[in-house]
This record gives C-alpha cells, structure tokens and sequence, in this order.
C-alpha cells in the first residue's frame, strides 16, 4: 500500500500502525506554549508605550476556546503567577484576572453554550478587552487619558490577533497529539 | 465552543464532585491572585527577589536579542542614509564650522574654569561607572515601563543606582536579580525626577506620563520661563543623579511648565552604564527617614514630594 501512496496508513497525527501519542508532550505542549509567549514580549524594548498585547493571556484564551475541557478550571492562577514574573505588572494581578477569566467563560460557557468561530472570536475579543482595562487599573500607575490612549493599540491588536491564535493552537494541538512514541 | 457532553456531570456524583472541586480551586486562585495584588501593591518590592531569579533566566536569550536589536538598526540607517546624503553633507559642513568657533571658545571657557576650580579647591573626580551592561528588555505588554539590563548584583549593581547611556538618562535600577536588574525608565509614570534647565538654574520635576513624554514641572510657579528646545539637565537634588545629565528636550509649553521629549531613548542606545548613587549618604539618611522602609517606596517617596512641598526633597541639593 505505502509504495503506491506514502500516506495511506496515516492521519494528521502521523502513522496509525504501531505508533501512539506521547503523553508527556500531550500534557505539557499547553502550559508551555502560554509560558513561552508570556515571556517573548520581555524581548522587545518598549519605551514609550505598551506595544505588545498580553500574548500569554491570549493563548491561554486560544486554548480554552479551541480546545474546552482541556485546561483544568484552576490552570489561571499557576499560569498568570508565572506571567507575572515577566509582565511588570505587580505580582497576583495575572493571577487574579486569569483566574476570574478562566471562571467567567467556564460559566458563560455552561449557561450559553455556543459552536463556531465566530462567537469564539466575540468571547475572547470581548474577555481581552475587559482584562487590557483590568491590567490598566491594577498596574499601580495611574490611569490618564493620555496612558489609554497610546495603550489602545494594544487592545485593538489583541483583538484582531485573536484568530492568528487560534490558528497556533491547533497546529500546536496537532503537534501536541502526534504520534511521536514507536510501540516496540 | 460548546462543551463536549462528558463535561457535563450529570447525576454523577464523582463528575459533580470534580466539577465543584474545580470551580473551589479557581476561586482560591482567584482569592489568592487578589491578595498576593494587594500586598505587592503596598510594598511593591515584596517579590523583588522572585522576579530577580526570574529575569536572570531570560536575560541570556535578552541579550542574544539586543545584539540583533542594535546591529538591525545599524543596518536600516546605513540604507536610510544614502537618501538624503546631499542635503546632509552641506548642512554638516556648515555645522563643522560653527563647531570649530564654539570648540575654541570651549578650550577657553574650559581653562578658565579649571582655574577658576583650583581657586576653590574643589576636585573634579570621574564617576566612574559600577557596570557596563545591556538593556535586554523591557515590559513591552504592560503599561509600566520597565526596562532589564544584562548586570546585576554580582556586578555590583543595586537598587536606586542611576542608568546612564551616552546620551543621557535613561532610569533607575528598582531591583536586582544576580545577572539582571530592573529599571524603571525615565517614561514611567511612577517615575520623577528633579531637574533644571541646562543654561540657567530653572528647577523642575520631569515626571513620566506613560506615553512616551515627560511633564515637566516648574517649581517656582509664575511667570513660565521656559521654551521650546530647552535642554532638561538633572540637578542633582535628591542625590541619586549626577548634575549635569541631559533628561530631556522640552518640545511643548504648558501653563506649569512643559511636555519635554526624552534626549537618550532607551530603545535606541546599545550600551548603558550604571553609575553609583551620586550622594549616597545622603541618600541614606532620607531613606533612613522614611517610614515606608522599602527601597523603592522610599525612593519614591523621596523624589516624588506632594505637590504642597515641592522643595522638600530639593533641600537636599547638591551643594
């Protein structure tokens, strides 16, 4: 069969026979992922104005939203702990908001519950803009119109960065399940 | 999305169970996220030594990024440079002359004050910088503007140290990790500053405003003496800076003073030097004095006076 096609006993997870998925990177490819985009924002210099949107926070939504059930309800606090050790925000309000964030879409979720891209895209857009306003308060300057205007960029980036994410996560949750482990 | 229906409990009791268990852990998270917020709210260096650890972590990969920050931007103005060469060369050339006039009216001036110096008996010692580091990174989604640097305590560096590029100020180390330390940029808006004007003695406060741009305040309210293109210059006062320092470049006029632009912009410098505090003993003693115990909260307080007492903090003026 495989000299008339390559592919014929595979899937998007690679090959069916003898193969199964690791879980070691099964589990750990969410966490790392939010991690690490927590901390590639460290690497810009900014020094004028908030030019990143809150990369960890938007694939921590891209997760909940393409993959529900995947991230425990609690996975806000351990996460938005490591974020804020990068972000420059004070320590805890990651925690706190990624923790009512995570609560309020597990609840959204159940009342309403909802299929498609679209209203996945109005969620998230909506839950990046409340915690860019959030972050604003909690970041112990205070607010100006002068700062909410040259971060408004920021939420408008957020936003539209939102599927971009989505897109990541799903080519990262098939990276995630691949079939990496040979059955001897 | 909709939840798959395994996610829904159902009459079981252990799916039920799980469920509630999950929503009490979000909300400790959440509980806990609140509190750990307002403590490092009020003593905002409570977590210094847990986010020190952490940048020393990212700083290697910080400073592999602002290698290739400053070698890009060499690059893209070596390109920008051959479009408007012409113009630029005749506007050179009649800038090297007035320099050459003002280079010899500045060996006269500079002969004069050494002997006038030496009539004092005061000695003009170099600081000598603590360190020579990298920024390596900034909190580029936050609207605070910290900065990282590639030195830390290991190096010499600790808290309250002025930063310094060759151009002029660029912050102030808030806290240190052993490879790394934070700084918080001139544009920060918990950030202020005493300065003056460079050719006369106009004090000032240059506080960040969170955009990019300084305010600058005048002290002495009444008649606003400054202009558009004035030069900022720390003043000293306070005892962390060196006088003499360029801030910034005042670019709009407000009724207490003005909105200035900042002469050494952090993104654009590839080398800073940490210097040591310039006085300080004196430093000491004021934060001695306060109550708040903190490094930064004392070094807060101490350059950002309430607006009823201004001059207090200026009383400690470099004489």
């Amino acid at each position: 069969m495989e000299q008339f096609d390559p592919r014929a006993r595979s899937d998007i997870y690679g090959q069916r026979i003898n193969r199964t998925s690791s879980p070691l990177r099964a589990r750990s490819v969410p966490y790392l992922s939010i991690m690490i985009a927590s901390v590639i924002p460290v690497v810009l210099i900014a020094d004028v104005m908030p030019l990143v949107p809150p990369l960890g926070f938007l694939l921590l939504l891209g997760w909940r939203m393409v993959r529900p059930g995947l991230l425990p309800l609690w996975a806000g606090a351990p996460l938005g702990a490591f974020d804020d050790l990068f972000s420059g925000q004070p320590f805890g309000s990651a925690i706190l908001l990624w923790s009512l964030a995570m609560i309020a879409i597990e609840i959204i979720e159940t009342r309403f519950p909802w299929r498609g891209f679209w209203l996945d895209w109005f969620t998230a857009g909506v839950m990046v803009v409340a915690y860019w306003l959030a972050t604003l308060l909690a970041s112990g300057a205070p607010v100006t119109s002068e700062m909410l205007l040259v971060a408004l960029p920021q939420a408008l980036l957020a936003i539209l960065l939102y599927p971009i994410m989505a897109r990541m996560v799903a080519s990262l949750d098939r990276f995630r399940l691949a079939r990496a482990r040979k059955i001897a | 999305m909709a939840p798959p229906s395994s996610r829904r409990s159902g009459f079981s009791r252990k799916a039920q169970y799980s469920l509630f268990t999950g929503y009490l852990l979000a909300g400790a998270g959440a509980l806990l996220g609140l509190a750990l917020l307002m403590l490092s709210l009020w003593q905002p260096s409570a977590f210094a030594p847990l986010r020190g650890g952490a940048s020393d972590i990212v700083t290697p990969a910080g400073t592999a990024g602002a290698v290739a920050r400053t070698e890009t931007q060499g690059f893209f103005s070596s390109i920008g440079g051959y479009f408007n060469a012409g113009s630029q060369n005749a506007a050179l050339r009649e800038e090297m002359e007035i320099a050459r006039v003002r280079l010899a009216e500045a060996d006269a001036v500079r002969a004069e004050n050494r002997r006038l110096k030496s009539l004092l008996g005061l000695q003009d010692s170099e600081v000598k910088p603590v360190s020579i580091a990298r920024l390596v990174g900034s909190t580029a989604t936050s609207t605070r503007r910290h900065a990282y640097l590639s030195a830390g305590a290991n190096n010499g560096v600790t808290p309250g140290m002025p930063v310094i590029s060759e151009r002029g100020v660029i912050g102030r180390v808030l806290e240190t990790g052993r490879n790394s330390a934070r700084v918080l940029l001139l544009t920060d808006s918990e950030s202020v500053l005493p300065v003056r004007r460079a050719k006369d003695d106009v004090i000032a406060f240059a506080e960040g405003r969170g955009d990019g741009l300084l305010r600058v305040r005048l002290v002495n309210l009444g008649i606003n003496p400054l202009k558009v293109g004035d030069l900022m210059v720390t003043s000293g006062a306070g005892g962390y800076y060196r006088p003499g320092v360029a801030v910034a470049v005042i670019s709009k006029i407000t009724e207490d003073g003005g909105i200035a632009r900042l002469v050494a912009e952090p993104a654009a410098t590839n080398f800073v030097a940490v210097e040591p505090i310039h006085q300080a003993a004196a430093v000491a003693v004021l934060r001695g004095e306060n109550s708040l115990g903190t490094p930064e909260g004392a070094a807060n307080a101490e350059q950002r006076p309430s607006s009823a007492t201004p001059t207090a903090s200026a009383a400690a003026d470099d004489r």
